[in-house]
């Protein structure tokens, strides 16, 4: 048996992520059929609700943002050879420190307020991130295993804080009071309307022309710099990269804390560009999903964008169909990032010798 | 603190602790084969939720109770194909299998009980009952699998061999043994334990199913394993430590100690968390895995 086989470069970009989703959708079809609902509905449903009208669009690229900046978190990493699923933890942080500006510098003018918000986002998910990179550039110690422990410290420490320290007091829910509007990064259809052009009222903010930023930063940055090649082979190759004389601990360091503040930009969309207050678990699973988003997009940021647009599709349109058909609720978005995850991360083998399979009708007898 | 209280206090940190001994055993086994299992919440979960349901639909316990280990199993051998027969990355596996389980169980848990994911309240013989001292069966089993399985990877061919792939795969395929079918066989004990402590979750601890009822004791199991460092008598310590912690951080809610003033639950309840950091950062003792743990085994030709 061959190892690994050669795919064609247009397979190895299309074909295996597209393969993965059909797979997905083919399985998640299955499951609307066994609680006796119909699929094919279904499906029409959710296109319909997520691109079929202006405002479910804009729902749409609201919730891709959350994506494209989770899977790119996950990508940076992932190129370096770390698997970062501390994502939730680090957006959570950044959430913490996204409060603490618009909180208590809420008296600077927007200009100066919403970068301030948007760095300390980032340096709060970063400095989350970093604790895990250098117990493994250190410490010897599997980021894996310290990224879930912090996603968890993250979550007790917010609870301590939402209901101890920042709750408003006249409020009963576990909520910071709201963020001036001078540190709302502006909604799209407000923007929009600034230009003469009317655009239904949505969630839709700036935030995406940010991640949309980030994901050129993050491609310059991995295929264009000589941190990104030094990324990159560290990920493929540590040993080599130590006789290149790059430093594996070093970028172990730099990855992760790039990958936690790519992570800060969801508290950002969510925080800074909707909520405008800080509110308990508002990474909502976003950093998990990201997973899914981040190997469906092979790691490539061009993919990244596409796969987190799928899943926007899939979050807005599963919203409208838990209205339309109550016995589909929007957890068949979680198990459709389980299945992608499954069939582009786990059992991407699988697929690649079928494929390549299927691509060499008549296989080398040494194959 | 009276006499009568502390009891208590051990005794519900007992309860506590089970669904974290089963799981961490689970991880045990799993990982001394060389196969990483970050699943164990996951399976943990689809297994609460299976005993949930079939024991609602049965009104029997055991019947529940099979229903869990077979969802369990199930994953476990998703997971044993992905990352043995595949030899796909471990841990994307083991992240699949966790959001797949968290889903499917609120969306199955929706659709055929309709009641925001619960199932409907299982009692009688639904249930495990209290059988000795105020404890249902399921806690005994969870208790005496702890020597079981010192015993198992100590003494016998079998645990030996599990131990051996976990650390030179490459060894045990010289010796003309199976790496897979030992791997598959760990994994497989690894999925049949969460599959108990899913079903001592669902009906025997509570009545009925709650969507993600598990609520991270899978990981807590996972730090437990660290913990313990991959040993199954300190496996039992640990999980009894972090029941304790769990049942004190309840008890503790609003108690003002002399000194230190009132003592936030979330700050016990991070202790796990925290200990397994501070462990792993090396600050006190090292935490080694098995040496293959994590690594797919390419046979050569």
């Amino acid at each position: 048996m061959v190892a690994v086989r050669d795919l064609p470069r247009w397979a190895e970009v299309a074909l295996v992520p597209a393969v993965a989703v059909a797979a997905a959708f083919l399985l998640a079809g299955l499951v609307v059929l066994g609680i006796g609902e119909n699929p094919l509905k279904a499906s029409r449903i959710l296109v319909q609700g997520s691109l079929g009208s202006a405002e479910g669009l804009g729902f749409t690229l609201f919730y891709a943002t959350n994506f494209i900046f989770t899977g790119l978190a996950v990508a940076v990493a992932y190129h370096a050879g770390l698997f970062n699923i501390g994502g939730e933890g680090q957006a959570t942080l950044a959430g913490f420190g996204v409060a603490l500006v618009c909180l208590h510098l809420g008296s600077l003018p927007a200009p100066l307020l919403v970068p301030l918000g948007i760095g300390t986002a980032a340096l709060f998910g970063a400095a989350w991130a970093f604790v895990p990179g250098y117990l493994q550039a250190r410490r010897g110690s599997h980021v894996v295993i310290t990224t879930i422990m912090f996603n968890w410290l993250a979550n007790v420490l917010m609870v301590y804080l939402l209901v101890n320290v920042l709750r408003e007091p006249a409020s009963m829910n576990p909520e910071t009071r709201s963020f001036v509007p001078a540190s709302h990064v502006p909604f799209m259809h407000d923007v929009l309307r600034g230009f003469g052009v009317e655009a239904p009222t949505s969630q839709l903010n700036l935030s995406l022309l940010m991640a949309l930023v980030a994901a050129v930063a993050v491609w310059l940055l991995i295929y264009r710099s000589r941190l990104g090649y030094a990324i990159r082979v560290v990920g493929q190759n540590p040993r080599a990269a130590v006789y290149a004389g790059i430093s594996v601990e070093r970028i172990t360091i730099v990855a992760m804390v790039l990958s936690g503040a790519l992570a800060g930009g969801l508290a950002v969309n969510e925080l800074m560009g909707y909520q405008h207050r800080l509110i308990l678990e508002f990474s909502a699973g976003y950093g998990f999903v990201g997973i899914a988003v981040a190997l469906m997009g092979r790691g490539h940021p061009a993919g990244i964008v596409l796969a987190a647009l799928l899943f926007g599709v899939l979050y807005q349109g599963g919203a409208e169909l838990s209205f339309e058909q109550p016995k589909i609720t929007r957890d068949m978005i979680v198990v459709m990032g389980g299945i992608v995850i499954l069939m582009a991360g786990a059992l991407e083998g699988l697929f690649r010798r079928i494929i390549a399979a299927s691509l060499k009708p008549l296989p080398l007898a040494s194959a | 603190m009276d006499a009568a209280g502390l009891l208590a206090l051990l005794d519900s940190g007992l309860r506590l602790s089970i669904p974290l001994l089963f799981a961490c055993l689970a991880g045990l086994w799993s990982e001394k084969s060389g196969v990483v299992d970050i699943g164990l919440e996951g399976k943990m979960l689809a297994a609460a939720f299976a005993a949930g349901a079939a024991a609602y639909a049965t009104a029997s316990a055991w019947v529940g109770l099979a229903a869990a280990l077979a969802a369990s199993a199930a994953f476990a051998v998703l997971h044993g194909f992905a990352s043995i027969s595949q030899r796909g990355n471990q841990i994307v596996s083991g992240v699949a299998i966790n959001m797949l389980a968290l889903g499917l169980t609120a969306v199955l848990g929706h659709a055929w009980f309709g009641q925001g994911g619960r199932t409907p309240p299982v009692d009688g013989a639904g249930r495990f009952g209290d059988v000795v001292l105020g404890h249902s069966v399921l806690v005994y089993v969870a208790l005496l699998a702890v020597p079981l399985t010192a015993w198992g990877l100590a003494q016998t061919r079998f645990g030996l061999r599990v131990r051996a792939v976990g650390e030179n795969p490459a060894a045990v395929d010289t010796a003309g043994v199976s790496v897979e079918g030992l791997r598959y066989a760990a994994v497989l004990i690894g999925g049949l334990l969460c599959g108990l402590g899913g079903a001592y979750l669902a009906i025997a601890q509570s009545a009925g199913f709650i969507p993600n009822m598990t609520a991270g004791k899978g990981f807590i199991a996972l730090a437990a394993l660290i913990f313990a460092r991959w040993r199954a008598w300190p496996a039992l310590g640990t999980c009894y430590l972090f029941g304790l912690l769990d049942a004190a951080a309840i008890r503790l809610q609003g108690t003002v100690l002399p000194g230190i003033g009132e003592v936030p639950v979330q700050a016990v309840q991070a202790l796990p968390y925290l200990m397994t950091v501070v462990l792993l950062g090396g600050l006190i003792g090292r935490a080694v895995p098995p040496r293959a743990a994590g690594v797919p085994y390419v046979k050569e030709r």
